[in-house]
Parts: structure tokens; sequence; C-alpha cells
């Protein structure tokens, strides 16, 4: 008989999943159960596109509207599940619901850290959920005056720049670490990126931590108290201070968990029945040639791609180079490969500060690790092409004006 | 209501009817089209809604810009003359009738 299969989640990873499983040729049953009430969507377009009013809700579609139904898939929304019976291989819902599986995909995603402080008041959020995005681009709407950014990631860094173009209000983003994208970025590339929103006048706090909010009688902020003793007024504040994985089903079920549900390069839990991918998970990625939690769209997609395969019989691993990117005013960030712990050297190619240039990074033995540009997506689409090949290039070479990537592809 | 027509590597041609403002990748995703994966869902960050443009239409269509025209350089199947990513054309009625021609690998 045909395995039945159930997938938990049902943002990239999920849809990916349950997509590659009916493309790779698993006819048994499929469920795909979401916790939202939204059809599944893009989460990218959420703090750019969607955020400028610009992109519709229909737009952010991961699949058509008769996509599940058309390919067999029970797709069931507004349903979280509580508890996993893996002796008898079911999983137990928020409605009473049972489902049994043969095969389980945990794709569960990860949450905003929740703020250690006061209760938040009405005008401070997160966004992580199309929900969340609704709320904030209302909240824009309903209120005037200066907005506080708390944190420097790339999701803060796109609300700061999205709102920054269509509202004209003042911005102000607050920020723990004494440099702009600390996890994600280099100090060269957040230094370029700090001048930008400088220059389109957003107000910047470095090195200071938000600790508490003042609120009015009607229970909104009114300003931020920042570690320093000084406040900051706001009208609406959002907290961008990263994402906790969602390993509590996991842990509960007795799946190792280490900051993330861990995986290995199949993207199977210790669970042989059992996988997982996704933002919630701790894998091992093959590039890193290490256990790392990555939070971004391709590790979704291609975990799930590759949890597929094995499901269906491949002996497919999670190899891939990670990228990713960000559109920040006019500059479209793309990284390729990961940023070395410690590094030998940083070339740079072209003006990066004037908005159009790269960053290669190299590890400590002197091999190519990453490769960040400013508006040249040429130069990352062949990088991808040179790192997914496992091929470097001398600092040297790079350093030579007359290089040209196209060389060595 | 234009209508556009995906050919899949399979020689299979799906139409689908496009209302409201969406682009060609949107209007493949709609219409359930296997083969446009789309992952950055539009950005012009990923290279994998890329399509081969019918040569009737080619002109029709409003010429890639220089983002695109990079994003064609990394795609995984052949690059052709009339290669497009399908999130950088805006489906209008003068292309109704449109064929684009889907590559048998976007990685």
């Amino acid at each position: 008989m045909e395995r039945a299969i159930v997938a938990i989640g049902a943002s990239h990873a999920g849809v990916q999943f349950v997509a590659s499983l009916r493309e790779q040729g698993h006819t048994g049953q499929i469920t795909l159960v979401s916790d939202e009430p939204d059809f599944p969507y893009h989460k990218p377009p959420l703090s750019k596109a969607f955020m400028k009013g610009t992109a519709s809700v229909e737009s952010l579609n991961l699949r058509g509207p008769h996509f599940f139904q058309s390919a067999g898939i029970d797709f069931r929304r507004g349903l979280s599940a509580i508890g996993i019976d893996r002796a008898a291989r079911q999983v137990r819902f928020s409605d009473g619901s049972i489902l049994s599986y043969d095969v389980l995909m945990l794709a569960t995603g990860a949450r905003p850290r929740v703020w250690a402080g006061q209760a938040l008041p009405h005008n401070v959020s997160a966004l992580r959920s199309l929900n969340d995005a609704r709320r904030l681009h209302n909240a824009v709407a309903d209120t005037v005056g200066p907005i506080v950014v708390v944190g420097g990631g790339y999701v803060s860094l796109e609300l700061a720049a999205t709102w920054c173009m269509t509202t004209g209000r003042d911005i102000t983003i607050v920020n723990s670490a004494s440099r702009l994208l600390a996890r994600s970025a280099s100090p060269e590339l957040a230094a370029v990126v700090e001048n930008r929103f400088r220059a389109h006048g957003v107000g910047m706090r470095m090195g200071v931590q938000a600790r508490q909010f003042t609120i009015d009688a009607s229970g909104n902020a009114r300003g931020v108290v920042l570690s320093d003793g000084t406040e900051i007024p706001a009208s609406l504040v959002v907290l961008g201070t990263g994402v906790l994985p969602n390993q509590e089903l996991a842990l509960a079920a007795g799946l190792p968990c280490d900051g993330g549900i861990l995986v290995d390069e199949q993207c199977r839990t210790a669970d042989r029945a059992i996988f997982a991918a996704g933002d919630c998970t701790r894998h091992f990625n093959g590039y890193a040639g290490r256990q790392i939690r990555l939070e971004c769209v391709q590790n979704a997609h291609d975990q799930a791609r590759v949890a597929a395969a094995v499901i269906c019989g491949q002996d497919a691993r999670y190899h891939q180079v990670p990228w990713f990117w960000s559109d920040q005013f006019d500059m479209k960030f793309q990284t390729v490969g990961l940023l070395p712990d410690t590094r030998s050297l940083c070339v740079t190619r072209g003006t990066p500060r004037d908005g159009k240039g790269a960053y290669y990074h190299y590890d400590m033995a002197g091999k190519l690790a990453a490769i960040e540009t400013v508006n040249m997506p040429a130069e990352h689409m062949l990088g991808r092409k040179l790192l997914s090949a496992g091929m470097s290039v001398s600092a040297d070479r790079v350093a030579d004006p007359a290089f040209n990537i196209r060389q060595l592809l | 209501m234009p209508k556009i027509f995906f050919v899949t590597p399979d020689n299979k041609t799906t139409e689908v009817d496009v209302s409201g403002p969406m682009t060609v990748m949107q209007a493949a995703i709609q219409g359930d089209i296997r083969g446009i994966e789309a992952e950055c869902g539009g950005a012009c960050a990923c290279a994998t809604c890329h399509v081969y443009v019918d040569e009737a239409f080619v002109d029709r269509l409003p010429p890639a810009q220089e983002d695109e025209e990079d994003m064609l350089e990394g795609v995984a199947a052949e690059r052709l003359p009339n290669s497009r990513l399908s999130c950088q054309i805006p489906v209008t009625d003068a292309l109704d009738g449109l064929r684009v021609r889907i590559p048998d690998r976007q990685f």
C-alpha cells in the first residue's frame, strides 16, 4: 500500500515538499496542515511589495488557488498540531482530530522572539506572517509620527527602507550590536547599508538596547526607552529582534533538537519516519561542513526537495550552497556562500559604496567562502555556479580590475 | 481577458486565462503550470521562472531591464535570444495569445 504522508506547516518548505512529492511520483495520500488561516504565501514580499501596497494578497500565493485540489493534496488550514505519538505514528491536532502517518514532515518554521519586558503595547509588534503584515500595513496607515524599528537584521532594514520611501515619516533603527546585519553580512556590506540608510535620513542608534516603552492612557507606546537611558518618541514600533525555531512539537516527541530540529543530509530527524525542513531545522550543511540553521527561502525549498526525493526512493543529499537576497531602496543585495567565522581576506570589486560592486570573502585556508554583491545580479548568479561547482579563485586574481568571473565558468 | 499558452518540455500546451494585473510568472502559478519555480516570488533574484518566448511575440514585449539581463546569465537551462524571466513580463491585452516554452530545468 502507498504510504500516507503528513506535512505540518504550509509555508515555503511545507508547500514545496508536498508539490515535490507529487512531481517525484508519490501517488499515496498527502495531507498538508497549516496553523494559519491564509492560503500559503510568499514571505519575502511582506516587508517590501506587500508593505508598499504594490502587491495584492493573491499575488503572494505560493501556488494557484486550485493547486492542492488538482494535485490530490488534502490541505487543512487553521489547525495546530499539538502532539506526535511516534509509536502509533499519529499526530493530534487542536480540533481533536488525529492523523495517522507513515511519513511525517515537520516544516514548522520559526516565530519572532518574545519581548522579554512588559506586556506589549497595542502599537508594538513583530512581522512574521501575512496576518502580521496586514496589521502592520494598517497600523502605518492609521498612525502619524515617528516609527521605531528595533533590530538591525534584513527584515528590519527592509521595513525601514519601505516606510522611508512610502511614508516620509521619521524612522529610527535601534540596534543592539555595534553594526547592522551583525549575524548575516560582513562589516563591509553592513557599512554600505548603514551609509545608504543615513543618506535617506533614517536615524540609527547603534550598540544600545530597547529596554521598555513609555505608554499613554490608551495603551499605546509613545516612546522607546533605551539602555543608555535616552528615550526616542514613537507612534509605531516594530520588533525585528530575531526568530526562534518552532521545535517544541519535535522536542516533546523526544526528537533531538538544539536550536532547531536536528536533521541529517537527507533531512531526516532521529526517527526514520520523520523528516524536517526549513527554518525549524538545524541541519548538516555539506557546504559549511557543520550543523547550521539557516533562515532563508533557498534552504526551505532545497531541503523540502531533498526530503521528497529521499522519500520517493532517491539517494538525494542536501549539499546546496546557501544564497539569499534583500532589496532595500535602490539596492539589490545578494549573498552566495557562508561568511567564514574567521576570514583571511576580503577583496572589493567595483564600488559597492556607490551602489555597484562586490565583496569576495576568503576563509583562513585562502578558499573563497562567500560573495556579497550590491546591484550585480550577474556576478551573484555566476558566483553561485562557481561555489556550487566547488571552485575557488585566488584573491590576487579577483583583486585585478581586469578580473571577470565569466572567465572561470 | 488575455490568454497565455504555456508549452511544457513534454510539448503539452496549457492555456491560462489572466484576469487582473499580473506577470506571466504569476499567470503560470495561478494556472498550476509545472516547471516555473519562481522561488523568489518575482523579485528578480532567483532566475527560476525562465521561459522561451515565442518568436512572434519577442518584439511585442517590453525589453528586459538590466537586472533581468544580468539574472539571465545564471539560468540553469540554455540561454537563448528569446530567453526571458517570466516574472518581469506584465500581462497586457496586447500580449493576448502569448506563447512561452518552459525549459527542461530551472536549477
